[in-house]
């Protein structure tokens, strides 16, 4: 019965038991507060009914009540607040070494890239116990992926990259919706997430003939042009990109930025935007010269750029993309 | 309503001091523009439940099959604003807050009559508006209007239903700034700020965010309509522009919106209360402490909407906590309405049923904002069927029952008629029912995963879809009943006494109905608010 009338979600991500349990304390003690009061109206209402004979006893009100439930709601309020936070926390703070997937959501579908070159529409396959880092944008409006069965939700936007994580705990097909009203079939945009064993999934990764993300990057880099100006060495009239991802760089007018997703993603649109110190505003805008998925493609390659050269080809989530490994390419250049 | 005022006419009151359609359309009784209010109100209302049936019946099954996606996205887009901005906003402020606040504080009439009038003939161009948005086609933007969506993506009557709504936006500014300056400078000898029924008080404060809040209201739509027609781009993206700006705008007024419409009902309540169980009202400064707090405090929570939009994690936490702190008040509200029933005289009267089924309700939908303010659980629920059920519980089960209760209590003033009393204690349960099975199913739809604004869903969600749409056409039957038996009672009802509830308050020192300046003389107030120990205990029935 409960397969056709279910009434709790699945759980399915290493996140859903943590949102569950904070849930489960909410209802117990929301429901108990529930019945509490309407047990007290329902008692006062038939005990003090009106009767002949008996009037009503004037009472002006109590500092003292009026004190304790100001304050006592207060410190379950300021408890609930600390829990509902550190799951946030949690949610929004993807574990350093996750692998990552592009998204590209545009009305009405779900477009994925995985950085080993296998692309998706309304399917995302992803294995077990491994944590996933989602940099997803938009393609015109906002939208929101949500993933019920993981507890996940975060909205897509035009423009920039939003992120999200999660890490999946059981095979299985899961629902993914769009949660954000996002036009005529909104409700059509909905896909697929197959979870799959650590050996399939390798399996299904290894099916497809597709080159890796940033093999299509470095193409990409070659035949816009962007490598006439950003070189690999001192020359270039733009800065050389090794090793920038995930540093900060020193604008024109002073100011330090993180070359982030989000900012290299402004340097190629808009590269007038933030000017790196020492070097002119000549770099043509490309803003509407590539594609969403294009751009992707040149981040996977840029951020590449960190780790060692042989190792830009379908490295997936293995430590090299960790600090030290970045200290070691600085040491180089 | 003209031949009702010939039925009535034993002494001269604001109902049959004049006649004919100019009396009414040129009027500046603040009793004749609050049934103005009335009449269109009620008009919008059931053209929102309209639109709210088809998206019930709609989603009877889960294929679309009804209508097509897009009517069924302009239904739901609709059936939010019409809700919204020309029935609930405007309810129990410009219709009772109209008729009662000059009578509960001793006054001839409101500070600019003539002002009122011009607000409801704003409400008027607004509502034409939104009517010929609604006859031409429609918008589908959700009631929220968020860009780029509204803004570039959609070919549908954006700009006039943006219109529509910054028109009546301005009939709420200037009536919540006539209140204000009524509350200051109009109230009667003896009548202090402390002596303020919190009907009053409540209607102050939510003045104060209608002038506070709606200009920013006004602004966002009018970047939505600039950025559509000359394509500025201020949330465009590719131009510099921002869509969460627009969020973060609208948000601004329409969380505070919420307020708008609960904070009256609020009011509503306490009179009830106070009357249908004798007594004082408890600890009343704290009462009117938590209405001022309220509308303060919920000008600090906007971003609260936006925890998965795209905002940063520490503007999450802010506005997480900030949230929480909004509902320490809402709390001491309910936890001082049960308190006034502690030892009380309590009547099962048709208002204080509704009262009975505010408190309930609203407990509920408060209860879940907790929910919803912690963070971690509003990631999965928000953007669900969780929202949809929270917020009707509050602008339905809470604002809707507070607003029929209040309509009950204040009936035999305003039409000078009693209503049947056994229908109207039918209808007040038939509404509890039918609201609790359409709306308390989706708690369950939200956890599960269903998300709001869909045409079409997955078939694992039925059979909580089908109770919903069940309660849903409970729920019509216990509105229409009200508007039957008011109608009703207009022609064949007994006549009101002056005070048929033996109620306080110096609405029912008048007669009912009561005459255009409202007092023979300015009345003298040597009391407190809620003097129930001062008044004879209403006759058991």
């Amino acid at each position: 019965m409960f397969e056709t009338f279910p009434l709790w979600p699945q759980r399915a991500s290493s996140m859903a038991g943590n949102v569950d349990a904070l849930f489960i304390f909410l209802l117990a003690l929301c429901g108990f507060m529930c019945i509490a009061i309407f047990i007290m109206i329902l008692v006062f209402a038939a005990r003090y009914r009106r009767t002949k004979g008996r009037e009503a006893e004037q009472i002006e009100g109590s500092n003292a009540l009026e004190l304790t439930w100001t304050g006592v709601p207060l410190l379950i309020f300021l408890g609930i607040f600390v829990w509902g936070a550190v799951i946030y926390f949690m949610e929004r703070t993807p574990p350093d070494d996750s692998a990552e997937i592009y998204t590209v959501a545009k009305q009405w579908m779900w477009k994925f890239q995985h950085l080993e070159g296998q692309r998706e529409i309304n399917e995302l396959h992803v294995p077990v116990g491994r944590d996933v880092k989602m940099i997803m944008t938009s393609q015109d409006v906002i939208h929101s992926f949500y993933v019920p069965a993981f507890r996940i939700k975060q909205d897509v936007l035009p423009g920039r990259y939003t992120v999200t994580w999660f890490r999946a705990t059981k095979a299985g097909t899961y629902h993914l919706f769009c949660a954000e009203y996002c036009g005529t079939a909104h409700s059509g945009m909905i896909g697929e997430v197959v979870v799959m064993e650590p050996a399939q999934y390798e399996q299904w990764l290894s099916g497809g003939p597709a080159a890796p993300l940033a093999e299509t990057g470095k193409q990409l880099f070659m035949s816009l042009g962007c490598s006439t100006c950003h070189r690999f060495d001192t020359q270039g009239r733009g800065p050389n990109l090794v090793g920038i991802y995930g540093k900060p760089a020193e604008l024109e007018d002073g100011r330090t930025v993180i070359a982030d997703d989000n900012y290299i993603r402004e340097s190629i649109l808009n590269p007038h935007a933030k000017i790196v110190a020492g070097f002119k505003p000549i770099m043509p805008v490309f803003q509407g010269l590539v594609s969403e998925e294009q751009l992707n493609a040149l981040l996977a390659y840029i951020k590449s750029l960190s780790q060692p050269p042989q190792g830009t080809a379908g490295t997936r989530n293995t430590p090299s993309t960790s600090p030290s490994g970045q200290q070691q390419m600085i040491q180089v250049q | 309503m003209a031949t009702v005022a010939v039925q009535t006419a034993e002494r001269e009151n604001y109902l049959n001091t004049e006649y004919g359609i100019r009396s009414w359309l040129l009027t500046t009784d603040h009793k004749r523009i609050a049934l103005l209010y009335l009449l269109a109100i009620t008009f919008f209302f059931f053209i929102g439940g309209f639109f709210a049936l088809i998206i019930r019946l709609e989603l009877l099954t889960p294929a679309g099959d009804l209508v097509q996606a897009d009517t069924y996205n302009k239904m739901f887009t609709m059936h939010g604003q019409v809700m919204v901005f020309f029935f609930l906003i405007p309810a129990v402020p410009a219709v009772l807050g109209n008729f009662l606040i000059p009578i509960m504080i001793g006054a001839k009439d409101l500070a600019f009559p003539r002002i009122n009038l011009f607000s409801w003939y704003l409400l008027m161009v607004g509502g034409v508006l939104m009517m010929y948005t609604i006859l031409t086609g429609g918008v589908d933007t959700g009631w929220t209007f968020y860009t780029p969506l509204s803004t570039a993506f959609l070919n549908t009557h954006v700009v006039t239903a943006a219109l529509a709504i910054f028109i009546a936006g301005f009939s709420s500014i200037l009536t919540g700034l006539n209140f204000i300056v009524t509350v200051h400078r109009m109230r009667a000898p003896g009548m202090t700020w402390s002596r303020l029924p919190l009907f009053v008080w409540a209607n102050y404060a939510t003045s104060i965010i209608q002038v506070l809040g709606t200009p920013v209201l006004a602004i966002s739509l009018m970047l939505v309509a600039l950025d559509r027609v000359f394509h500025f781009g201020f949330f465009d993206p590719q131009r510099g522009g921002d869509p969460l700006l627009f969020q973060h705008l609208f948000w601004f007024y329409s969380h505070p919106a919420v307020y708008i419409m609960i904070l009256p009902g609020m009011g509503v309540v306490s009179e009830i209360v106070t009357c249908f169980a004798r007594k004082r009202i408890f600890g009343y400064k704290f009462m009117a402490l938590a209405l001022i707090a309220i509308a303060v405090l919920g000008f600090l929570v906007w971003a609260h909407h936006m925890f998965v939009a795209g905002i940063s994690l520490y503007a999450g936490l802010a506005f997480s906590l900030l949230s929480y702190f909004v509902a320490v008040p809402s709390a001491i509200k309910v936890f001082n309405w049960t308190a006034t029933m502690y030892k009380g005289s309590i009547s099962y009267a048709t208002p204080m049923l509704y009262a009975f089924g505010f408190i309930g309700l609203f407990t509920m939908g408060g209860l879940t904002g907790l929910f919803l303010a912690a963070l971690g659980i509003d990631v999965h629920v928000t953007d669900t069927y969780f929202i949809i059920a929270h917020f009707h519980y509050i602008m339905v089960g809470g604002m809707v029952m507070a607003y029929l209760g209040g309509m009950h209590f204040w009936w035999p003033k305003i039409s000078g008629r009693m209503y049947p009393e056994g229908w109207g204690k039918l209808a007040a349960m038939i509404i509890f029912v039918g609201f609790n099975l359409t709306f308390f199913p989706q708690f369950v739809l939200g956890y599960l995963g269903m998300p709001r604004r869909y045409w079409q869903y997955k078939p694992e969600f039925q059979v909580l879809n089908v109770l919903s749409t069940a309660g849903s056409t409970i729920l019509a039957v216990g509105y229409l009943l009200p508007m039957a038996y008011f109608l009703w009672s207009m022609r064949y009802g007994k006549p009101a006494p002056d005070n048929p509830w033996n109620a306080a308050g110096l609405e029912w020192t008048t007669p009912s109905p009561p005459p255009t300046f409202n007092f023979e003389e300015t009345p003298k107030v040597t009391w407190e608010a809620y003097n129930y120990d001062q008044i004879k205990e209403a006759p058991v029935e």
